[in-house]
């Protein structure tokens, strides 16, 4: 398989911190994998995900997107080809639902007939009718409606990669259930690469194909999700498995990619 | 009444003449009053020493009377317009400038963010969510502008400008009520028509806000 994202020996260093953000990391991520990250807050998760949008600029080591040192590419440039979702979800009030899923379209000048036709794929793909939500504003929209908007606004322009830090972590425990749902069937039908950020164990078992456990701006264990709940790599990673009631007939395994 | 009659029949142009002369004075001012206080409220959340430095210096003027800048001015520069477009201006200023500055320091960081790591450049973030977002609280600076401006460009008449105050100043240089009351009530009309007219706008500026 080839390999969509990889880390090489990456440190971050915020200003003024006594300890490195991310500390030496070195990760390879598979093209179509959905790469859950898990961790305590403040372990390095957001951080790890800035670096490869390059929001952030590591300090030490180099990052690739398919072969290619993202240093080499001009920030925006970069941007416009990965998907990016945040727990605030971000969508912009002052713009239409339509223009909100538009808005990379339009930045990479695309004819309007083919922005037409991806929006209205797009709203019916998150069972939003489009005639019904095209020309509404974001605060007309649930918590839940809001967050479908804000995950196929970052998959208008078909990036390669998709970013999502939390992306549910605000979102009632009914409609968190549906939005994953929804989201393994997105990944299952695009076979897109996605980094999923999240600190909800039960979220990372279900939704990754491959789960990465950080703390402390370091790698715990990678792996399935299979592997990491029989075989747990040290003390921290059992303790986090037995803290959090995985059940595991939600357990993503053995699926392939 | 029948003088009031008499004044219109007579002076009916003079009376449009000061409507629009008193809006024109108005408009320059606060013309003016933007080009300065917008740039300088947006520079002012980028470099905190600009901000220090304009608060000061605005709310030192702020305390003076606008009669009393008008006084100052007209050694300086002479009477008619020029002056009383100066005070008016000086009088605008503080309002657009402090409400500029709140509204891009309070930007939603989120909704940045997600412009920023949506890939668009950083004249794509200013214009197209920056400037949209913050244009609610930065219009409301402008109509507290406007609003004192319309009233206050009643003293232009005062150093030769024309306008309102010119219909006042004759009712007063005459003893004549029926003058004073017409200037007053035309003033309080103008003002008043004027903030409802930038309340429509506002309203529709910010439907989305309410849906
Ligand atoms: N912009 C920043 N400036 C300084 N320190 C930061 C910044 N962003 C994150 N950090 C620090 O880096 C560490 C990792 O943060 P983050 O990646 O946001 O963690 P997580 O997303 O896992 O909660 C934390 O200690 C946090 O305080
Ligand atoms: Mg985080």
């Amino acid at each position: 398989m080839a390999i969509a994202v990889e880390f090489q020996d990456v440190v971050k260093r915020f200003p003024g911190a006594g300890y490195n953000a991310l500390d030496h990391v070195n990760l390879k991520i598979e093209e179509g994998e959905l790469l859950t990250i898990l961790g305590t807050s403040g372990c390095g998760k957001t951080t790890l995900i800035k670096l490869i949008n390059r929001i952030h600029e590591a300090d030490e080591g180099n990052i690739y997107l398919s072969g290619t040192n993202i240093k080499d590419i001009e920030p925006i440039t970069l941007r416009r080809g990965i998907g990016y979702v945040i727990q605030q979800i971000g969508l912009f009030p002052h713009m239409t639902i339509y223009d909100n899923i538009a808005t990379v379209p339009r930045i990479l000048k695309w004819d309007k007939d083919k922005i037409n036709q991806r929006v209205t794929e797009l709203l019916e793909m998150v069972n939003l009718p489009p005639e019904e939500f095209k020309d509404r504003y974001p605060g007309q929209l649930s918590g839940g409606q809001q967050q479908r908007i804000g995950l196929i606004r970052a998959l208008a322009a078909n990036p390669k990669i998709m970013l999502l830090d939390e992306p549910f972590g605000a979102i009632d425990a009914i409609n968190r259930s549906n939005l994953q749902d929804e989201l393994l069937k997105i990944h299952r039908q695009s076979r897109k690469t996605f980094v999923f950020v999240t600190h909800d164990i039960t979220e990372a078992m279900k939704l990754g194909t491959k789960v990465l456990i950080m703390d402390q701006g370091k790698i715990q264990q990678y792996g399935t999700p299979g592997e990491i709940i029989e075989k747990p790599a040290n003390a921290f990673v059992e303790s986090l498995i037995s803290s959090g009631h995985v059940d595991t007939n939600y357990v993503r395994n053995g699926e392939g990619i | 009444m029948t003088r009031l009659g008499e004044y219109f029949a007579t002076h009916w142009m003079d009376y449009i003449w000061n409507i629009l002369r008193h809006l024109e004075i108005s408009a320059i001012s606060v013309a003016f009053a933007m080009i300065i206080a917008i740039p300088l409220g947006i520079l002012s959340t980028r470099c905190h020493i600009v901000e220090k430095i304009s608060v000061k210096f605005w709310g030192m003027l702020r305390i003076i009377p606008s009669v009393a800048i008008l006084i100052v001015c007209i050694p300086i520069i002479g009477t008619g317009i020029v002056p009383a477009v100066v005070a008016l201006t000086i009088l605008a200023i503080p309002p657009i400038l402090i409400n500029t500055t709140q509204a891009f320091k309070q930007l939603p960081e989120s909704i940045v963010e997600a412009a920023v790591g949506m890939g668009m450049n950083p004249r794509e973030v200013f214009f197209q969510i920056k400037v949209p977002l913050a244009f609610p609280i930065v219009f409301t600076g402008i109509r507290t502008a406007i609003v004192e401006v319309v009233a206050s460009a009643t003293l232009a008449a005062y150093i030769g400008a024309g306008g309102l105050g010119e219909i006042i100043l004759t009712g007063l240089g005459l003893m004549r009520n029926d003058l004073l009351w017409l200037g007053g009530i035309t003033v309080a009309v103008v003002s008043l028509g004027t903030g409802y007219l930038l309340n429509c706008i506002y309203k529709q500026a910010t439907k989305y806000q309410r849906v």
